[in-house]
This record gives C-alpha cells, structure tokens and sequence, in this order.
C-alpha cells in the first residue's frame, strides 16, 4: 500500500532523514523502533503531511500515485491515520462532534452519503465499548482534562470509528500504564484483518509484547539499520541499541 | 459603490436638486442645524418636551469634542454631510431578488435565512399576505393580552408621553457622550418595551424583531422599562447581512430594571464590515447601558459583534439596588481590516452586588480586537463581587488582540478578579483536525467556536445556531 524510497527530508536545513526505504503491505503490522531524536516521528509526520518538513530527496507512493502532493485532510481521508504522541487539546469542542465532522468529512470525499446525528451516535457508542472508555467522554471537550491514558484510548476510539487503511501509532505506548497499555495494544489486535496496514512507532518494545509484528526496523540517526523479524525486538530489549551503533556509522 | 461614495453623492445631490425637491422625498439635506432638528421633530409630531431635549442635546453637542481615546484609526467623519432624516424610507425598494447584489444572496443562504426573509433585509418588495406579517399581528396580541407595551419608540411618544418622559434619558443623559448626545439630538426611531409589574413577557422579543429588523434606522433610539417581578428577553439585530447605505450608526440603547426584574438583552451585529481591503463599511458607535434600579434586579448583556468597520460599544450595567446582578457577554470578530473596541462598565453602588465578564475576542486578517472594561466598585457597594475573564484567540501573524482592564476599588471588603489570556489558533490543533480528514477552513472554524461556547449558550437558543454560522460566514479566507 505505502512505499517509502530513499527519503531524505530535513529541517531548516538540518537533514532528520537520511534515505528510508520502508514497504507495508495490506495486512501488515511493521514496528520501528529507536531512541528518541533518530527522527521515527518525522517519519510518521511526513507521511500524514505536517508542515515545516522539506523533502530533499525521494519518494512516498500511497497505492501508486504521489503521496506527497495530498494535502494532509486528503491524506486523511484516503485513509492514513495517525495516532499522536501528544493528543491536542481543542476547548470547548465536544469530542463527539469532532468525531462526527473527521467521519462526515472523510465521507464526502469518498462520495459517501454523510452520517446523521442519530446512526452517528449508534456507531460510537459501540465503539467506545471497545476502548473502555465511559460514554461521558463523547460529551466532553476533545482531549480536555483527559489523564495520559484517557487521551491515547481515544486516539484508538478514533481509529476504530474512521477505519483507515494504514494506521501509524507513534509513540501510543509512552506513559501508559499496563492497563491502559493492554487495552490499546487489544484495540489495534481487534482491528487488524487482512486490508489493513500498521506502523507502531515505539521507544520500547514492551508494547510489542501485546501485538504480532511482521517486521521491526532499527532507526538509528535518519537511518534504518537494522530489519527482522520479532526477535529483533528481544535482541534490543536485552542489549539496548549500542550494538547497532557501528552499523549507523558505516 | 461603497458607502463613502453614497454619502459624498448624497452631498452633492444639495446642489443639484436643491432643497425643497428633497422634502418631498422625505429626505432632510445633509447638514446639521437647529431647523433640521426642528423638522425631525415636527416631521415626528412630538411633543414640546423632546424637541426641546434634542435641542439641548444639540446645543450640549457643539461644546463637545468627538473622543480619541480608543484604539481606533478612521478617517475624521464630516457630520456635515450626512443627512439626518433619511433612515427608512431612503432605501430604494427593489422589484425582485435578481437585483440583490448576489454575494449577500449566497450569505443568506449559507445562514439558511428563509426566502421571503431574505427579500425584506435586502429592500425587495413584497406581498402584503406573506407569512411574517400575519405571524406579526398574532405576536401583537399575545403581547397586549399581558399588557407588554411594544412599538416603535415614535409611536410611544404619541401613546405613552408619561412614560417616556419618566424614563427616557434617564440612564443615559444627553450629556453622556459625542455620540450619544448626537443620537439624542437626532435619533431616528427605535423601540420601546414595557413590561408591566410581575409579567413575564410570553415570549422572546426576538422573534418579533427580527421581522422588523430591517427598518432600524442610523440613530437607533430603545428604551426598556421592566417594573417590579418582570423578565423579558430581548434580542436586537439580525444574523443576516443588512443592505444599509449609511455609514456613521450611533444607537443608544437604555435598560431599566426594577425590583426583583430581569431584563437579558442580546445582540448579534453583522453590519457590512466593508471589503477585503478595508474599504467602506459601517462605523458604529453605540452606547448601551442599563440600571439595576431595584433590590435582586438583573440586567444581562450577551453580544455578537463580527459586523461594521469600526465598532466602539460598551454595554454597561450600573449596580444601584442591593443583591443586583450585572452580567456582559462577548464574541467579537475582526477579520480583514475590521477594527473593535469594545467591552464593559460594571458600576457596583448597592451591596452585595455581584457582576460576571467574559468577553472572548477574535482576530483574524489584519484585524484589531480591543477589550476595555471598567469595574467600578464604589464604597456603598459593600460585599460586591466580580469576575472577569478576557480571552483573545488570534488567526494569523498581522492581527492584534487588546486588552485594557480598569479597576476602581473603593470599598476593601470587595473580591475582584480578573483573568486574561491571549493565543493563537496553534497549528498542532489545526494539523490534528487536518489528520483526521477536517479541512482547514473547517478546523478553524471548529476551534472558534469551541472557544466561544460559554457565551453562545447564553444567546437565545434559535440564535445560538445562526450565531454560529455567521461566525463561519464572518470568518471565510482568513487563511492564507
């Protein structure tokens, strides 16, 4: 579905990454892990558009065409989602009916008939079930007052209710306690099937414990440096990153 | 053509077509004398006493300097070349809508304005059996059968001269200020309310408003006088754009509230704000204030100003009887060149009164959004309270947000505070709504109008949405 290759991008000037190549196919669960500043959550904000990014340098393909000349909202609806690390607080803004407008918009630019009020509200209910979150969370201000593990459960809530094709979560996992952890990991297991991509970004492979990866990727300064299979994410668990530091410098 | 050009035409007409061509057009010369406030006046067939008051008012005005204290840049008005006695009739009545200026007609329909409304609010013709005009009469009679005077501030004169004469100008004397007292020498027409001791006014002045709305004149001129136990609510103003080719509006608008009374006066002000380069629109200098006269009265102001050029308004309550309560509520929108300066007086005189501020300012474009605000509490007033609140949200990097709090203290046993804050939208809020498919337009106008829900819940409920609407009509391309 996605095919990242030899992406270089840069801020101000600054190259963050230094030639990614990256392919997930429909099904797959790819994990990239790494320390903080080797630049996994410029990946994930270049993929879903994020300004004040320059792509010195290679190419993102979304099922054949240009992923890099959609707008963010377009690439939104074209179904790549991305769970954030800091969930943004929008006061005064009732969380259901900012759920309602990113549904009814990704709607509209499938040409869907929009959803009213009434089946929308059908619809999430059942989903927060899901996320085990209470349903007095619909009627409260987007991520406002919400505690760490309130607001990741409804980044997940969001993406069970807008069903991309491609879901990046990055960093999902940090700061959640094991309860909140488990429940997430559960949400994105239930919402796996055979159509559906993921990229799980993540510091810690803790998370990785709760979920089946198809592939993990070692990101070490702008660079993937290491590729495999689950063990990987044991080796690094055990071994911390040092041992791939020489592959880096090469 | 914008409204300067009509003035400046409207000027020039003098010499063209000389003096007495005009009155019988019912339209005064431009110009301001004593003969012209005469002839408002005998035009008006009103009594001795309110000639003399406007030429009191007149002659009070001569004396005074127009005020710059604001933060407010316009060019100096010519009061010399405006006319004073055009305001109704003036407007030329147009045959179909296919005459409207079809960017007003597109803003109707994306405020859902209903067909026949949007033919009145732009001067078009129409029938006399539609709709409103009927639904006009059954709201007359609901009022008269609970004894609510309601009727055009001419009209009283005629009607109820001792009451107008008891209470007119008694909250806002014709001394007050340059525009005030230019409306009290001048004022056009405007509304009078009386609700009768303990009615609680059936239903929502608004509705009945709104059919009328669009016969307000420049010099707006309200009085609302609720006796002992009464409420009402009242919503002055239209969400719709109005057709008007005056540029200067001075209104005065004043509250009395007896005891145990409550009057909720709410406005949504949506005059032409002139174009996107800041040329034309409407100046509005309004002076609103009401009086707690009573023990356990209630005045409560909420406003929606995205209209006019330059606005300069501060609803105002003043504290007198004991256990009073003053509230003000404010959104006010600048967008392109649109400049505000706008906010409150809350006057404590009586004990234990208690007064609430919130006034939520947006500034998007090269607008400037200024709150000025007076909390005045003197040293009867023991025990009073007030809470203030100020939030600016700020749209773009060439807008300015403003605020100037004024406290006056005079009794310690006072519990004042103020909260300020000033942010722009931030571009983590704005990318989240994008990710999530919301396009920017949309997320702006999301995150507005999360942040003005503490007073849109106090606007009349089928207000409420319409206010939200014209929000996003007020608020279009101010993305780059």
């Amino acid at each position: 579905m996605i095919e990242i290759k030899d992406l270089h991008v840069s801020i101000e000037d600054k190259e963050i990454l230094k030639g990614i190549n990256l392919s997930i196919k429909p099904g797959e669960l790819h994990a990239i892990m790494g320390r903080n500043g080797s630049g996994k959550s410029t990946l994930s904000n270049v993929i879903s558009g994020r300004d004040g990014y320059t792509i010195t340098k290679g190419s993102i393909t979304w099922y054949g065409q240009d992923l890099l000349k959609l707008s963010p909202e377009d690439r939104a609806c074209e179904g790549i989602f991305m769970g954030f690390q800091y969930p943004v607080v929008i006061p005064g803004v009732n969380n259901m009916y900012f759920l309602k407008a990113a549904y009814n918009a990704q709607r509209r630019y499938k040409g869907e008939e929009e959803l009213d009020s009434m089946d929308f509200i059908s619809l999430i209910k059942t989903k927060i079930k899901e996320v085990k979150l209470d349903e007095s969370f619909l009627q409260r201000a987007v991520n406002d007052g919400f505690s760490g593990g309130e607001k990741k459960r409804n980044e997940i809530l969001q993406m069970i209710t807008l069903e991309p094709k491609l879901a990046i979560l990055d960093e999902t996992d940090s700061g959640l306690d094991i309860d909140a952890l488990k429940i997430v990991a559960e949400g994105v297991n239930n919402f796996r099937n055979p159509q559906r991509g993921f990229l799980v970004i993540t510091h810690y492979q803790r998370i990785l414990n709760y979920m089946d990866p198809d592939r993990i990727h070692v990101m070490i300064d702008g660079k993937i440096v290491k590729s495999g299979g689950r063990n990987l994410a044991l080796k690094l668990e055990q071994q911390g990153y040092g041992w791939l530091d020489e592959a880096a410098a090469v | 053509m914008s409204d300067i050009d009509i003035i400046h035409k409207a000027a020039d007409q003098k010499y063209k077509y000389g003096f007495t061509t005009d009155i019988e057009q019912d339209i005064i010369p431009p110009g301001l004398n004593e003969d012209v406030i005469r002839l408002i006046s005998s035009k008006k067939n009103e009594p001795e006493f309110l000639l003399n008051w406007r030429l009191k008012a007149y002659r009070h005005w001569l004396t005074m300097a127009e005020p710059d204290w604001a933060k407010l840049k316009y060019s100096p008005i010519d009061y010399n070349a405006i006319s004073y006695y055009a305001a109704p009739k003036e407007k030329k009545e147009l045959k179909s809508l296919d005459e409207v200026d079809p960017k007003l007609l597109e803003t109707y329909d994306k405020l859902g304005i209903p067909l026949h409304e949007q033919k009145m609010l732009s001067g078009v013709a129409v029938d006399a059996v539609f709709d409103s005009v009927s639904v006009a009469t059954t709201f007359k009679d609901e009022l008269k059968k609970h004894g609510v005077i309601f009727m055009p501030f001419s009209e009283a004169v005629r009607e109820h001269p001792d009451l107008i004469e008891k209470y007119f100008g008694s909250v806002v004397p014709y001394t007050d200020n340059y525009f005030a007292t230019l409306n009290s020498a001048v004022f056009s027409d405007g509304s009078f309310v009386y609700i009768p001791k303990g009615v609680r006014c059936p239903l929502e002045l608004s509705t009945y408003f709104r059919i009328n709305a669009s016969q307000t004149g420049q010099f707006e001129r309200t009085l609302i006088v609720a006796e002992e136990g009464s409420h009402v609510s009242y919503l002055e103003g239209c969400t719709a754009p109005m057709r008007d080719e005056n540029q200067l509006h001075a209104a005065v608008v004043e509250l009395v509230a007896h005891k145990d009374a409550k009057i909720k006066y709410s406005t949504v002000q949506n005059w032409y704000p002139g174009d996107e380069n800041g040329k034309g629109g409407i100046y509005n200098f309004v002076t609103k204030r009401g009086i707690c006269k009573g023990e356990n009265s209630k005045i409560s102001w909420t406003q929606v100003e995205t209209g006019s050029a330059i606005t300069w308004k501060y609803p105002s309550c003043i504290l007198k009887g004991d256990n009073s309560v003053g509230e003000f509520y404010s959104v006010a929108l600048t967008n392109n060149y649109q400049q505000a300066d706008t906010g409150t007086k809350m006057i404590h005189i009586g004990k234990n009164t208690k007064s609430t501020i919130i006034s939520n300012g947006i500034s998007a474009g090269h607008g400037q959004n200024v709150y000025r605000g007076l909390v005045q509490i003197n040293k009867s007033a023991e025990n009073a309270r007030n809470y203030s609140q100020c939030d600016s949200i700020l749209i773009g990097d060439k807008c300015g947000a403003h605020t100037f709090p004024y406290l006056d203290v005079r009794n310690p046993s006072a519990q004042v505070e103020h909260e300020a804050s000033t942010s722009n939208i931030s571009e983590d809020q704005l990318f989240y709504c994008q990710q999530r498919g919301i396009s920017t337009e949309d997320a702006i106008s999301m995150i507005v109008h999360g942040f003005c829900k503490n007073v849109f819940q106090k606007l009349p409920m089928e207000f409420a949405v319409e206010a939200q609407k014209l929000l996003e009509v007020s608020l279009e391309g101010s993305v780059g």
